[in-house]
């Protein structure tokens, strides 16, 4: 994919981090706008409409949390990365509850960061058109046919585990909530543990060793995330 | 106490015979003792020896420094002298006294000059003292000799005194246990004139020594410090000496001052007068209060002052002694001899001449009775240093008119007369005079004096009417029976006084022994309350059960008099309370209901304090209307007010001192947190900058793989200083105490998993290997803080472990918890440090090749799985080196149905 159509507004109060994002993000040929605040980013966005946002949560003044709660209420469907500190797990589901798309702690490695914007950049482009066959590793997925391969074997899952590996499949490469998974699954966000109990069992049928997870990924304190070897 | 000393048989004490027995067989000393140098103890000790020579006494020399003066020399002439023993030391040739010689001698006395002095380092003992002792033990009489300024406990003095301190002493017990001590005593002038004559130092010495420490006002100083250590030396003496043959006291052995203590005013200065006395003396001093049956009649205001003075005794620091007695004076002297008093103080006779012509006078009594003791007599007009009225208007005792006691007295009377007429049938009529005496004691020990004076009227009435003749009339015909009735009133009401009296005795004393036994276990109480609250509260629950009131308690806080406690508990202060407990603080006097100041506040306020300083104020009310205490228990508050002040001040300096404590240790704390952390941010950052700086000054002239191996270099250093400082602020977290953990159920295995991946940069030289059964119970725990102590683990693992070695994680269920367990194929744990590993800052100290840890990794770690309830420890492995980490968590209680979710696995 080339990048160069592509345009990143980067929303950040600390100039050495924009100054970080806009020579790593340039060097890939994104095109760069920057804010220093709320208020500016919602100046630009009135004159221009970037592809996608980093949004830093820690702003001065209107945080990033209520920023994106306008955009979304707003109906800007534009995808966002929350770039936030650690120990920060309460904000980051809040944000991703709020419809931002991935997120990035600080400090962050620039590839992780460039991944996390492909994958919302690849969501964005391709929510319509899904591969009908997904292939990751010796993982493979048929959604049309339901048939899950490990190494080539057919793996028999039940329903319930079935439905949950089809949804982390979906949205490969993108963390997913507890909750956002419970809501599609059981249409209800009670009882998280169920989720733990079901996320267990797929393991044991389709990681090698379930302990050190290669394709189902915890997001401690957020939820999971399908990882997409390369 | 001296009256244990004294045998009530006069029998010889039997520790004094003991110590003479010790004595035979030894060596007699004798010490000549001097102000300073240069008095003549030396010359006096070779005469003493020359006269025994004379009488044909084996007398040697040991030891004599003849200091070069002439009359001493000539003295040293025609006394066998032991040869010195030559010493080397340090290049130099000391000579010192040869004991060997001298034991092998064995005279039957020798002289050894200056007791004090030290011996050549090698010799037999260090100081000159222990050879005399042995000397003595060998049965050696010895004379020897001592300046004053050599003795233990008058170094300081004397280095007070002559700014010179002298570092070779001699114990006390030497010059106690010396048979005989000679002071050798010269003026001060004639010591000075002495030395101006060139007898004690050689001239141009002499005028050094004179400007310095021969000042006669050293001098004299130290001629008293000799006399007086030799006069208590003598008084000792004289007490061993008169406990072994049984003489009885007193005995001049040291001074002890007697204050006797009444409730006539003037008191205050008296008290004063003997402290100041007994700390002139330096003297142990005692207040006396003689109890005798008279005063039982005491108004309330002498009862007041007597309680005052003694509590003013007792706050400085005065024994204070009440004994029954029935002639003061008698009483007094016998209590002083008995337990060796030296002085007692008195107060002016107040009673007029006519009086003491009568009834006699205490102070001529005293004087003429006290022997040896001396008597001082103090007039009591000091004024203005008598304590200040801390009174209030007192409650008078609930004395109303009850009828009872007289309808008892009058069935009392009735039943003796019933009795009387039976009796009557067989018995001569003034007999039964005995029957009716019998009813008017049992109405007076049951009802009271005046119930029985009733009781007295009403049956001399019935034996008149009932018994007398004629019968049934009011009126006597016969002589006899008059002087009957007569006799039998008069004995009635003499009888029923002294019963009624006795009777009124005994419930005092009942009472008051109650109040001891409270105030004894109140006292057991606070004695045992760890803390101010408890100390608070039982003071508060105790004034309030024995005197019946309500209580606060207020101290002062951030300049303020608050309360803090109250029993019962919810009381609260109007304002102008607050203004009284404040006035009563700020003057130390009583305020509020009853007192002068501030009346119309709802309670009284009254100063807690101890003898040193306020430490607070008491409030007290009742529903009652008028004075709130009686004065008896007005005095009963005031014993458990002061019990109360002291264990509240203890409990104050026990906070103060462990608050200081506490400081000091976070203090200590701080500093090595400050220490350590600056460290471990600045390694890391002193890499980054370096390597950045070298790379944007040189890129150009470095090679490839130089670059790269700089850039790897920041980048890791980075992560470093990340790791580091994301452990501060768990660190913080936990210190903070702020942490709440966010439970949930979750599989171990989904922990580790997110642990491993997080630190596979990390371990990315080491095999991994994971042992966890897929069938664990859930845990409840917070999946951060579980992960986080695990990473930290597992970073402490990949540290101290070589690059290639496994490290294993395994689990398992124990006994209603899961184990899981960290091992690595390190070294291991040094065995002592097993019980420090996991304290903040601490270091496993590292081999060369190993990278420093921060020391906080795994205190982390400990603070959060214990912050879940579970619990970890280290311990090195059996079956090769390497270190075992355990984690142990309960399997929870509550653990949910999930059986639902395997029947998904059939469908």
């Amino acid at each position: 994919m080339t990048n160069q159509n592509v345009s990143i507004l980067i929303v950040d109060d600390e100039p050495p981090i924009r100054k970080l994002l806009r020579v790593g993000l340039g060097s890939q040929g994104y095109a760069i706008s920057e804010a220093p605040n709320a208020k500016a980013a919602i100046e630009l966005i009135g004159t221009e409409t970037p592809d996608l946002i980093l949004l830093d949560l820690g702003l001065p003044g209107m945080t990033g949390l209520e920023l994106l709660g306008k955009w979304r209420g707003d109906g800007l469907d534009i995808p966002v990365v929350i770039l936030s500190s650690r120990t920060d797990e309460a904000g980051i589901v809040t944000a991703l509850e709020l419809g931002a798309d991935d997120y990035v702690t600080k400090p962050f490695g620039m590839n992780e960061l460039i991944a996390r914007i492909r994958v919302a950049l690849r969501h964005k482009f391709q929510q319509q058109g899904e591969k009908p066959v997904f292939q990751t590793g010796d993982l493979s997925v048929d959604l049309v046919k339901r048939i899950v391969k490990v190494e080539g074997k057919e793996v028999k899952l039940s329903p319930k585990e079935y439905d949950i590996l089809r949804i982390l499949v979906q949205y490969a490469g993108k963390v997913l909530t507890h909750q956002f998974l419970m809501k599609q699954i059981w249409n209800d966000t009670t009882d998280v543990q169920y989720l733990r109990v079901y996320v267990r069992q797929l393991r044991q049928k389709i990681e090698k060793t379930p302990d050190q997870p290669r394709y189902i990924i915890t997001e401690t304190g957020v939820g999971y995330r399908l990882r997409e070897t390369e | 106490m001296p009256d244990d000393r004294t045998n009530p048989e006069n029998r010889p004490s039997p520790d004094a015979l003991l110590e003479h027995a010790e004595r035979e067989g030894r060596g007699r000393l004798r010490i000549f003792l001097g102000a300073a140098p240069g008095v003549g103890k030396t010359y006096e000790m070779l005469m003493a020896g020359r006269a025994r020579l004379a009488d044909g006494i084996d007398v040697v020399i040991g030891v004599v420094e003849t200091h070069g003066r002439k009359e001493t020399q000539a003295l040293v002439d025609g006394y066998e002298v032991i040869p010195r023993r030559e010493v080397e030391y340090r290049g130099r040739t000391l000579d010192e006294m040869d004991i060997d010689a001298i034991l092998k001698r064995h005279p039957a006395l020798v002289l050894v000059d200056e007791l004090a002095h030290t011996n050549a380092p090698g010799s037999r003992h260090p100081k000159r003292y222990l050879d005399v002792q042995e000397i003595l033990t060998r049965g050696i009489d010895v004379y020897t000799t001592l300046n004053i300024q050599h003795v233990e406990s008058l170094n300081d003095v004397v280095a007070q005194i002559t700014r010179v301190r002298v570092r070779e002493t001699v114990p006390d017990s030497i010059i106690d246990r010396a048979d005989d001590i000679e002071v050798i005593d010269l003026t001060p002038n004639d010591l000075i004139k002495r030395l101006h004559e060139g007898k004690v130092y050689f001239p141009q010495t002499a005028q050094r020594a004179i400007e310095n420490y021969f000042s006669p006002g050293n001098l004299t100083a130290l001629r008293e410090l000799a006399l007086r250590r030799t006069a208590q030396r003598v008084d000792e003496q004289l007490l061993s000496h008169m406990q072994s043959h049984a003489i009885p006291g007193p005995w001049a052995a040291g001074e002890r001052v007697l204050v006797c203590v009444d409730s006539r005013p003037g008191g205050a200065a008296r008290i004063r007068y003997a402290r100041r006395l007994a700390d002139r003396l330096r003297a142990p001093w005692t207040a006396l209060h003689v109890d005798t049956p008279r005063l039982a009649g005491m108004s309330e205001e002498d009862k007041d002052r007597l309680a005052t003075n003694l509590r003013l005794a007792e706050q400085l620091g005065a024994d204070v002694t009440t004994i029954p007695g029935q002639n003061v004076a008698q009483d007094i002297v016998r209590h002083a001899t008995a337990n060796n008093f030296t002085h007692i103080v008195i107060g002016r006779p107040t009673r007029s001449r006519w009086r003491e012509l009568i009834e006699g006078s205490l102070t001529y009594d005293l004087i003429r009775n006290a022997g040896d003791i001396s008597v001082h007599v103090i007039s009591g007009t000091e004024r203005n240093t008598e304590m200040p009225s801390t009174r209030v208007k007192a409650a008078t005792e609930g004395r109303q008119f009850q009828v009872w006691p007289y309808l008892l007295a009058t069935a009392y009377v009735a039943g003796g007369l019933a009795v009387s007429s039976v009796l009557d049938q067989f018995l001569d009529v003034r007999n039964l005079a005995i029957v009716l005496l019998l009813s008017v004691l049992t109405a007076a020990v049951t009802s009271g004096l005046w119930p029985a004076l009733y009781a007295c009227f009403l049956s001399a009435l019935g034996f008149n009417y009932f018994f007398l003749e004629p019968r049934y009339t009011l009126t006597i015909r016969d002589p006899e029976s008059i002087v009957a009735f007569a006799v039998f009133l008069v004995v009635a009401v003499i009888a029923s006084n002294l019963t009624a009296r006795v009777q009124r005795q005994v419930v005092a004393a009942r009472s008051r022994a109650r109040a001891t036994e409270d105030i004894y276990s109140f006292s057991k109480k606070l004695a045992g309350a760890g803390t101010l609250d408890d100390v608070l509260w039982a003071t508060a629950f105790q004034i309030a059960s024995m005197l019946k009131v309500r209580v606060v308690l207020l101290l002062p806080e951030n300049g303020a008099i608050t309360v803090k406690a109250g029993y019962p508990p919810d009381d609260t202060l109007a304002e102008a309370d607050i203004a009284a407990a404040r006035w009563a603080w700020e003057h130390d006097r009583p305020a509020g209901r009853g007192a002068d100041t501030l009346p119309g506040a709802r309670r009284l306020y009254l100063p807690l304090r101890t003898g040193r300083t306020a430490v607070g104020v008491i409030g007290l009310d009742n529903d009652k209307q008028g004075p709130l205490l009686t004065p008896e228990q007005q005095r009963l508050l005031d014993a458990l007010a002061d019990q109360a002040a002291v264990a509240i001040e203890r409990i104050q300096l026990v906070a103060d001192v462990d608050r200081a404590r506490l400081a000091a240790e976070a203090d200590r704390l701080r500093s090595a947190l400050l220490t350590s952390i600056s460290h471990d941010l600045k390694t890391p950052l002193a890499a980054i900058m370096g390597a950045a700086g070298t790379l944007r000054e040189f890129a150009p002239a470095l090679p490839e793989e130089d670059r790269a191996d700089l850039l790897a270099t920041v980048l890791n250093e980075s992560e470093r200083l990340n790791r580091f400082i994301a452990n501060l602020l768990d660190m913080t977290k936990i210190e903070s105490g702020a942490m709440e953990p966010n439970y949930a159920f979750h599989y171990l295995g989904d922990v580790v998993g997110s642990a491993l991946n997080r630190a596979h940069k990390i371990t990315g030289e080491h095999r991994i290997e994971t042992d966890i059964p897929p069938d664990l119970p859930m845990l409840r725990l917070d999946p951060v803080l579980f992960e986080q102590a695990l990473f930290n683990l597992l970073d402490n693992a990949a540290k101290y472990a070589p690059p290639g070695s496994a490290i294993r994680l395994q689990s398992w269920v124990d006994n209603g918890s899961v184990i899981l367990q960290v091992m690595d194929e390190g070294s291991g744990i040094p065995p002592d440090d097993l019980e420090r590993i996991f304290d903040t800052f601490y270091r496993v100290r590292k081999r060369d090749q190993v990278r420093a840890g921060t020391g906080l990794g795994l205190s982390i770690s400990r603070g959060f799985i214990e912050a879940m309830g579970g619990t970890i420890s280290a311990a090195n492995r059996t079956d090769r080196p390497g270190a075992i980490f355990t984690i142990k968590m309960p399997v929870p209680a509550d653990l949910p149905d999930m059986s639902d979710a395997r029947m998904d696995q059939t469908a």
